[in-house]
């Protein structure tokens, strides 16, 4: 089914998409010279479509058939080098095996695009979601952005190429979307017409360097220590100015398309909240459903959806969390030994100002559905009222029998 | 070019005083490559001895333009360079330079894909037969019984692998051994290769005086005792057939050969050898042109596609 209408003079689509479909038509309307991927559940869909594209003329880029996601992510490193716009996608395992080259995109400062379509890490084998396999890549230097719904995938995706490109940045993208839940369900998405998109993303420049022949010119050589160390500090300055062109990006994302998400974070109903809770990624639509119905009866609580977990929104999440009698972080990934991924972020930054509770849910595509929110919700906030400790040292592991009976 | 002018030419390649080992094989190769290719040349250096030979920045030591990349990704960077490359129309020939492990071990999948997929680049691989960088451990074509600190008193217990004829079977458009030795031979297959476009392979035998225990000043000596007593072939793959090259012709019969006790006797890392494994070693060196003869006959008469 298709519509067409406009927003404020431009030309929209609707159409109906999967995430992954949805994904390939970003990379499209951003013009990418270069794909290059390597097949995995649930990502394969994405570059199925873009080879698709490519073969059929509709996307004019160059197609890397590659051995492997390790290969993949190094193809598109040498084409990000020779100053082509980029695009790879992956999933679990398939990340892991890309770690290496990671670093070396992200330390070579290029602006690489790829969507993580998140997915269990075995054994056992397991196809479906959890947030294990983009947080291990937390610390790598990439901006991770975990999407809600199809829409906002489509527009991260378009929005990581205006970031990761912002000569203040200069740093690559991570999108992450939810295995199955956004990758192969279908929603209504409203696509922006190419000349829009080509004037609110022109070619990419020739940034940070271009690999040209005549000179002698070394990339990525040996060198003092203290020029490492110092290469790590221009990228920890990229990523805090980041924080600023991520917000910048989605507000002016709104003049082509009508949409913006408050960049690093969402606000859901948290202005006159008492209670807090912060999640990533799809099931926060379902939290939201159940702070819909917790607010019916009178509970006020709130939602500060983490859109970026890279870089971090340290002020916003002081701002709303020190304003609120406690904090509930829900995880969708563990760090074995020491508590839920972002619930020790929010804890480390919340300390001595808010009482954190940390959840664990959700792990190898567990669901949870809005009623199971509600129930992690109401205990949250009875612990609270009861006056017991609230203390996100004691991590909570929502279990379910998965039909054992 | 004569030798000696090629010796004295400041072209693009290797700089004065870098930091490679006294006689190291790889600046004979990279000088070669820069004379050769130096304008039109990108090189893509996967880890390996010319990470260091390149220099510690601010200093440079080689004047090509270098990316460097991951030990197993050298052939995947290389694609997207070009790939890049074609976008932008320009004109650039991208070379991977590797070292052993780089292509036939850790790197091997990666390479393998770029040639499957007749990428369009050259690939040297500067063969010294082991994991120098890292201090002399056996790689895939380090030679039976040599020893190395990772077989440091028997020996390699397992025979090398013949990365050529491994991407030969890639059907690419041209493969290719050369020696540091005949840097004549190298020049013109190089010249050769660039002319030709698709996946371009060529393996340069490149004798480590650290590496193989002998005194530095005997690199090319080795390199050329290694074609003499016909334990290294300089062949060629082109337009569908193997020739074996001019510095190797006289070596196809074996009454020009000399013993290959020649070539092994200048190398410390053979000193565990008995008479029994120089005979075996010589057996194999027969087969391996056995085979190579074969193999051409087959191409010749075009019963192989």
């Amino acid at each position: 089914m298709r519509l067409r209408w406009s927003w404020r003079g431009s030309d929209m689509d609707r159409r109906v998409l999967i995430g992954n479909i949805a994904i390939s038509e970003a990379v499209k309307l951003a013009r990418v010279d270069v794909i290059s991927a390597y097949p995995i559940t649930p990502q394969t869909i994405i570059v199925e479509k873009l080879a698709e594209m490519v073969d059929s003329g509709e996307l004019n880029a160059k197609y890397i058939r590659v051995d492997s996601e390790h290969s993949a992510l190094a193809a598109v490193y040498g084409a990000s080098s020779g100053g082509s716009r980029v695009f790879t996608a992956t999933s679990s395992h398939g990340l892991l095996y890309m770690y290496e080259m990671l670093w070396w995109v992200s330390n070579s400062r290029l602006p690489v695009v790829m969507a993580v379509v998140t997915r269990s890490i075995g054994p056992p084998w397991n196809i479906h979601t959890d947030h294990q396999d983009a947080l291990t890549v937390r610390d790598s230097g990439w901006i991770i952005g975990f999407a809600e719904n199809v829409e906002e995938a489509f527009d991260m995706t378009l929005q990581a190429y205006k970031i990761s490109e912002d000569k203040r940045v200069l740093l690559p993208s991570i999108v992450a979307l939810d295995g199955f839940i956004l990758s192969h369900t279908a929603e209504p998405i409203d696509i922006p017409s190419q000349e829009d998109i080509d004037r609110w993303l022109p070619p990419r420049e020739p940034l940070p360097f271009v690999m040209k022949p005549g000179e002698g010119f070394a990339v990525g050589n040996l060198g003092p220590d203290e020029v490492t160390m110092e290469l790590r500090w221009y990228i920890w300055r990229a990523m805090e100015r980041a924080k600023r062109v991520i917000n910048e990006v989605d507000y002016e994302y709104k003049d082509i398309t009508g949409r913006s998400y408050g960049g690093l974070t969402e606000r859901y109903r948290v202005e006159d909240a008492d209670y807090i809770v912060m999640g990533m990624g799809s099931w926060c639509g379902d939290i939201k459903e159940a702070i819909d119905m917790l607010r019916d009866e009178g509970y006020r609580v709130g939602l500060l959806r983490i859109r970026y977990i890279r870089p971090l929104p340290i002020q916003d999440i002081i701002k709303y969390g020190s304003r609120s009698k406690a904090v509930l972080v829900i995880d969708r990934a563990v760090s074995m030994g020491y508590g839920g991924v972002l619930a020790g972020e929010v804890a480390s930054i919340l300390r001595g100002r808010t009482p954190v509770k940390g959840v664990v849910a959700g792990l190898g595509g567990v669901d949870m559905r809005s009623e199971d929110f509600i129930d992690i919700i109401k205990r949250f906030i009875e612990e609270y009222e009861l006056d017991l400790d609230i203390n996100w040292l004691n991590t909570y592991w929502i279990m379910k029998d998965g039909g054992r009976g | 070019m004569s030798l000696a002018k090629l010796s004295e030419s400041r072209l693009k390649g290797p700089l004065p005083g870098n930091p490679a080992c006294p006689a190291c094989p790889h600046n004979i190769g990279l000088k070669i490559l820069g004379m050769v290719l130096g304008d039109k040349a990108v090189v893509v250096v996967p880890a390996g001895c010319t990470s260091i030979i390149s220099g510690v920045w601010p200093t440079a030591g080689i004047d090509l333009p270098i990316l460097h990349v991951p030990f197993a990704s050298a052939g995947a960077v290389a694609s997207g360079l070009k790939a890049a490359y074609q976008v932008h129309g320009e004109d650039a020939i991208v070379v991977v330079w590797s070292g052993d492990g780089g292509a036939a071990d850790i790197g091997f999948a990666t390479l393998s894909g770029a040639a499957i997929r007749n990428e369009d680049i050259i690939v040297i691989v500067s063969d010294n037969e082991a994991y120098m960088n890292t201090g002399v451990q056996a790689s895939g074509t380090t030679p039976w019984k040599a020893l190395t600190t990772t077989s440091p008193i028997k020996g390699k217990s397992e025979e090398r692998k013949d990365i050529a004829m491994i991407m030969l079977m890639h059907k690419i458009p041209y493969v290719a051994t050369a020696s540091i030795g005949y840097p004549l031979d190298f020049r013109d297959k190089l010249l050769r290769a660039s002319k030709i476009s698709g996946f371009r392979f060529i393996h340069l035998h490149s004798p480590c005086p650290p590496g193989w225990r002998f005194e530095g000043g005997k690199t090319v000596e080795i390199a050329k005792l290694a074609v003499e007593t016909g334990a290294w072939i300089l062949w060629e793959y082109i337009d569908g057939n193997i020739e074996i090259s001019r510095p190797s012709i006289k070596y196809s019969d074996k009454a020009y050969r000399k013993p290959v006790k020649e070539y092994l006797k200048h190398q410390g890392r053979y000193r565990n050898l008995s008479d029994d494994d120089i005979r075996y070693i010589e057996e194999r060196i027969d087969e391996n042109w056995r085979n190579i003869g074969i193999f051409m006959e087959t191409l010749k008469s075009g019963r192989m596609t």
